[in-house]
């Protein structure tokens, strides 16, 4: 378990790509105030998600608008699934880990 | 103990109802007789062995060992006499007698020979050399004879009697087809489609045919040697083939005490008419006072039999089929389906004929829906026709469109007759499999099998396509979708009860309408709300940036590898060497990958990493182009009045000044201008959403819906005005009612059509609405309102707005702790 970044840098509503380790992770901070992670790069055509727009349970990738859920990595669209990482916020660091 | 099924007739009808019912897992016992001395075969491809194009072998649809796999037990060439209902017994030819639970009577139909004197042979059947066309004995005899023959002559004009002309020239040098009516195929086509048709057959084919050929003897005293018509003529040959129409078996019905008329008489349920254990399914059923010729309704008749008698559906009820023909001639194609001729006073019909190519087409549209076509010569709108006939779809408004192939989307294919891996979409390579087996697992609406293949969900020409197939896979139980008429997906109100709630409760940020009348936060909803809030609210609007799409937070286009393209504006087209070599010195400065023109006359700067964007804006110190938004994009222009030798007006001048002042405008799709110095039209403006097209005298016209991109469109007329600054505040005008009112995505050439140009030109020309003052004040602030977002460069909107999302550099890795 550990901190990855500051809420701070990750506005409301938007995600960022953070590289952990030499993975590449786009995390994601929803209006409702949680966070959730999930591969930084679309197993559709290697789009990066974290440009993409979300609400409180998927994300779109921009390039060709094919969908994941946030929490489980599932397609929503008849892709692959993405791998998804347990993040929380402790005070205003975003945490790596369960 | 099982239930005894007993079919008589082992023809199509027959063999396909018990089919039906063995994939419906249907319990019988099952036992089938046949007149004739085969299993089941495919009796439409008897033209073509006639024809020599179709081995015998290969028209097979169930062999003897098909039967015995499946428990059933045949017996071929064994007639049945009578049906005794009491004793629930059929009695065969040969004296055995077998009884039933359920009865199916499938005795099809035989050829109708009219009696005319020297056609029998007393005692003998036929006379030598004279056949009927309806089995694959018929069909042998015929080759055989013929064979060692040389003169034909087919009695009847029908589409059974050209195909047995054309299958005939195969065996024989001569052959001339005698019909009794005035023109050929008088069932399916009006005269001049039969003239046509004539006309065709003869040049083609070579073969003669006589109309209006009433035969009144066959001559010959042993064997064929002619035969005689009224009006005395005499045409010598020594084969005839009588193709006159054909009967019901029914006499053994009538004999046994069922209801007949021309057919037995059957209700809704293929049941015979008073009766609780006997059906009848094919040629041989009068249904709704209708016998059909064809197998198209006898499949859907097989359908609801099997639904019925396996309990599957018990209800399951047979309305009566639409039938359409296609004539199986190589080389002369015809196709006819419902009327041939209008009927009432206010049909429409349309009519095209090119007889030198042997060319006639003619649709007949009742109430807006198709009520009959006809194809001659030309049949690539067949599956097209067939389809909008079959379901009464809407018709285009284009009507053109129905006979002929106007640029737009290709003909429609039968989507039943695609195969599953044929890709459907080809922006998201999606195919008719993936298409099918989503609805099979439960997903009815058309927009929920788009959401979850993301088919038609590309440049959005499949879409058609995939509506039908997902009405085809989901069998006619298509579910409502309610969510097509809003316009975003996230909040159910169509667009103009959208903008009143948001006024009424002064909604100015996404996550505000969302609060008050979505419920949920919908991702995909989140840009159209966008663009309408700003539209709406112009400066008051609260930008919430994760409601904008990623092209609209770093105001350039993204591209496939992540990195973003730079526009810069270039108005009207139009720019200058000092201009020129500015975005030289930066494309080299930064390395930049790809320098090209655009298709809207500027220049693009391709593969720039999303952090160095406010950089290469620094340098570039131009305005952006809004290459990237749902939004005014650009005004292409031709060089016009000023150097051109035929320009009529300053066309460049104009188009520098309309993107001047719409610059950015944002609206629910894409507004691409362009303005022309004469008709030539170099600038493209016909196929603008709007154009604009100087005239001679000073004028200019305004073109508006026009496309040219995966769908192509000419606009319509708006207006002609007499002035530069006329045009600018229609534009403007034009342009606000269309923010206004369209749908989200929707372009102007859905939008206007949609609308109508008539209304469309009363509200913004004629102002009949009293709108025309509000729609310009409302433009003016939005244009008032315009900022170059370029000029957000020094101090990003949000922390890391440019950092990149994908590891195309290096990113400042996380200090690992362990
Ligand atoms: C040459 C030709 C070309 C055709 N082309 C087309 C085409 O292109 N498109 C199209 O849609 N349709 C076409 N048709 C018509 C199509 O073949 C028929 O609509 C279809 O075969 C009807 O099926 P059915 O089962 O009702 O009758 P049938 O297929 O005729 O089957 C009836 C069977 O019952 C048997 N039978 C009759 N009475 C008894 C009895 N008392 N006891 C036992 N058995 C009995 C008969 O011998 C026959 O085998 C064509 C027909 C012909 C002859
Ligand atoms: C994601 C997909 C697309 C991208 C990235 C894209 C990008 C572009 C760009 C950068 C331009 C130059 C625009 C300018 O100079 O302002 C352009 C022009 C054009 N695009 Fe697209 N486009 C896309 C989709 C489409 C689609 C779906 C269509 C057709 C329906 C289309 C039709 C056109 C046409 C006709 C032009 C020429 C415009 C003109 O001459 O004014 N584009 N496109
Ligand atoms: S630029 Fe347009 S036409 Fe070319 S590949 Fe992309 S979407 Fe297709
Ligand atoms: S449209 Fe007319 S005025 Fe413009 S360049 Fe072409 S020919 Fe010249
Ligand atoms: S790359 Fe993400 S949807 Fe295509």
């Amino acid at each position: 378990m550990r901190p990855i970044a500051s809420v701070h840098e990750i506005p409301l509503g938007e995600g960022r790509t953070i590289a952990v380790d030499g993975e590449m992770i786009a995390v994601f901070r929803l209006r409702d105030g949680s966070v959730r992670a999930i591969s930084a790069v679309c197993p559709h055509k290697g789009g990066p998600l974290a440009d993409g727009q979300i609400d409180l349970k998927q994300v779109i990738c921009p390039l060709h608008l094919n969908a994941w859920d946030l929490r489980t990595g599932c397609s929503l669209s008849g892709q692959q699934d993405v791998a998804v990482y347990p993040v929380f916020i402790d005070d205003d660091k975003i945490m790596l880990g369960e | 103990m099982r239930q005894r099924l007993v079919v008589i007739g082992n023809g199509m009808a027959g063999a396909r109802t018990v089919e039906e019912i063995l994939a419906r897992g249907g319990d019988f016992e099952i036992t089938m007789f046949g007149d004739e001395p085969y299993g089941n075969y495919n009796r439409i491809m008897l033209s073509n062995v006639l024809a020599g194009v179709e081995d015998e072998s290969g028209i097979f649809l169930n062999d003897l060992s098909w039967y015995a796999d499946n428990g059933i037990t045949l017996h071929a060439s064994t007639r049945i006499e009578r049906i005794d209902r009491f004793a629930k017994r059929v009695y065969a030819e040969d004296g055995t007698e077998t009884p039933y639970d359920k009865l199916i009577i499938a005795t099809g139909s035989r050829a109708f020979v009219p009696p005319i004197p020297g056609i029998h042979r007393p005692g003998r059947g036929y006379h030598q050399g004279v056949f009927a066309f309806r089995t694959l004995d018929d069909t042998r005899a015929m080759i055989r004879y013929a064979r060692e023959h040389e003169r034909a002559v087919v009695i009847g004009g029908g589409l059974l009697g050209l195909e047995a002309a054309r299958g005939l020239q195969s065996h024989l040098p001569h052959v001339t087809l005698v019909h009794a009516a005035g023109h050929l195929m008088n069932t399916q086509l009006n005269e001049q489609a039969g003239r046509q048709l004539k006309d065709t057959i003869e040049a083609k084919l070579g073969i003669e045919v006589v109309v209006d050929g009433m035969t009144t003897e066959i001559l010959g005293k042993n064997a064929v040697t002619g035969v005689k018509l009224a009006d005395g003529r005499v045409i010598p040959c020594d084969v005839v083939v009588v193709a006159a129409g054909i009967r019901a078996n029914s006499e053994m019905a009538a004999a046994s005490d069922l209801p007949v008329e021309r057919g037995i008489v059957v209700d809704d349920q293929m049941r015979v008419q008073d009766e609780d254990d006997i059906y009848a399914v094919g040629e041989c059923a009068q249904h709704r006072g209708e016998v059909y010729g064809l197998v198209a309704p006898l499949w859907d008749q097989a359908k609801v039999l099997a639904d019925h008698l396996t309990g599957v559906n018990p209800f399951a009820e047979y309305h009566g089929s639409q039938v359409a023909t296609k004539l199986k001639v190589a080389g002369v194609d015809v196709a006819a389906m419902g009327l041939k001729e209008p009927e009432h006073e206010d049909d429409e019909v349309l009519t095209y004929a090119e007889p030198k190519k042997g060319i006639y087409k003619n649709v007949i549209i009742r109430d807006g829906r198709l009520a009959g076509a006809t194809l001659v010569g030309d049949v690539k709108k067949v599956a097209f026709l067939m389809q909008a006939f079959d379901r009464g779809l809407a018709l285009p408004e284009d009507r053109a469109e129905l006979m002929f192939d106007l640029g737009g989307p290709a003909g429609e294919v039968k989507v039943e007759d695609m195969p599953d891996d044929e890709q459907v979409c080809n922006c998201n390579g999606v195919s008719k499999g993936t298409i099918c087996s989503t609805v099979q697992s439960g997903c009815k609406t058309v927009s929920g099998v788009m959401d979850k293949t993301r088919a038609g969900k590309g440049c959005g020409t499949c879409k058609s396509v995939v509506q039908r197939i997902v009405e085809w896979a989901a069998g006619g139980e298509v579910e409502e979708d309610p969510a097509a008429s809003y316009y975003v997906p996230g909040i159910p109100m169509p667009k103009p009860e959208l903008m009143n709630a948001i006024r009424l409760h002064s909604l100015k940020s996404v996550s505000a309408v969302f609060a008050k009348l979505g419920g949920e936060e919908d991702a995909k909803s989140k840009m159209g709300l966008a663009s309408l809030l700003k539209m709406m609210w112009g400066a008051e609007y609260v930008d919430e940036r994760d409601a904008r799409f990623i092209n609209d937070r770093v105001h350039a286009n993204i591209q496939r590898d992540g990195t973003f393209s730079v526009v810069p504006q270039m108005k009207g087209g139009v720019t200058t060497p000092a201009q020129l070599r500015r975005i030289a010195e930066v494309a080299e400065r930064h390395e930049v990958p790809m320098v090209k023109l655009t298709g809207g006359q500027r220049i693009d700067l391709l593969g720039i990493p999303k952090e160095k964007l406010p950089e290469v804006w620094a340098d570039l110190d131009m305005p952006s182009g809004y290459a990237y938004g749902k939004s005014f994009r650009t005004v292409k222009t031709c060089v016009g009045s000023d150097f051109c030798r035929f320009g009529v007006g300053d066309s460049t001048a104009l188009g520098i000044a309309l993107e001047e002042r719409y610059q950015g405008i944002e609206g629910p799709g894409k507004m691409k201008l362009a303005v022309t110095g004469c008709p030539r039209n170099c600038a493209e403006a016909y196929v603008k959403d709007l154009g604009v097209v100087a005239i001679d005298g000073g004028k200019w016209e305004i073109y508006v819906g026009g496309a040219a991109g995966a769908h192509v469109r000419k606009g319509d007329l708006l207006a002609t005005v007499g002035s530069a600054d006329e045009v600018i505040t229609l534009t403007g005008r034009f342009l606000q009612y269309y923010r206004e009112n369209a749908n989200w995505l929707e372009r102007t050439y859905a939008f206007v059509p949609r609308i109508g140009i008539d209304r469309i030109r009363e509200i913004v020309v004629d102002d009949s609405d009293g709108i025309a003052a509000e729609l310009d004040a409302a433009m003016d602030a939005s244009v008032r309102a315009y900022r170059d977002p370029w000029r957000d460069r020094d101090e990003p909107a949000t922390p890391g707005q440019f950092r990149t999302s994908l590891p195309l550099i290096v990113l400042p890795q996380v200090p690992v702790r362990a």
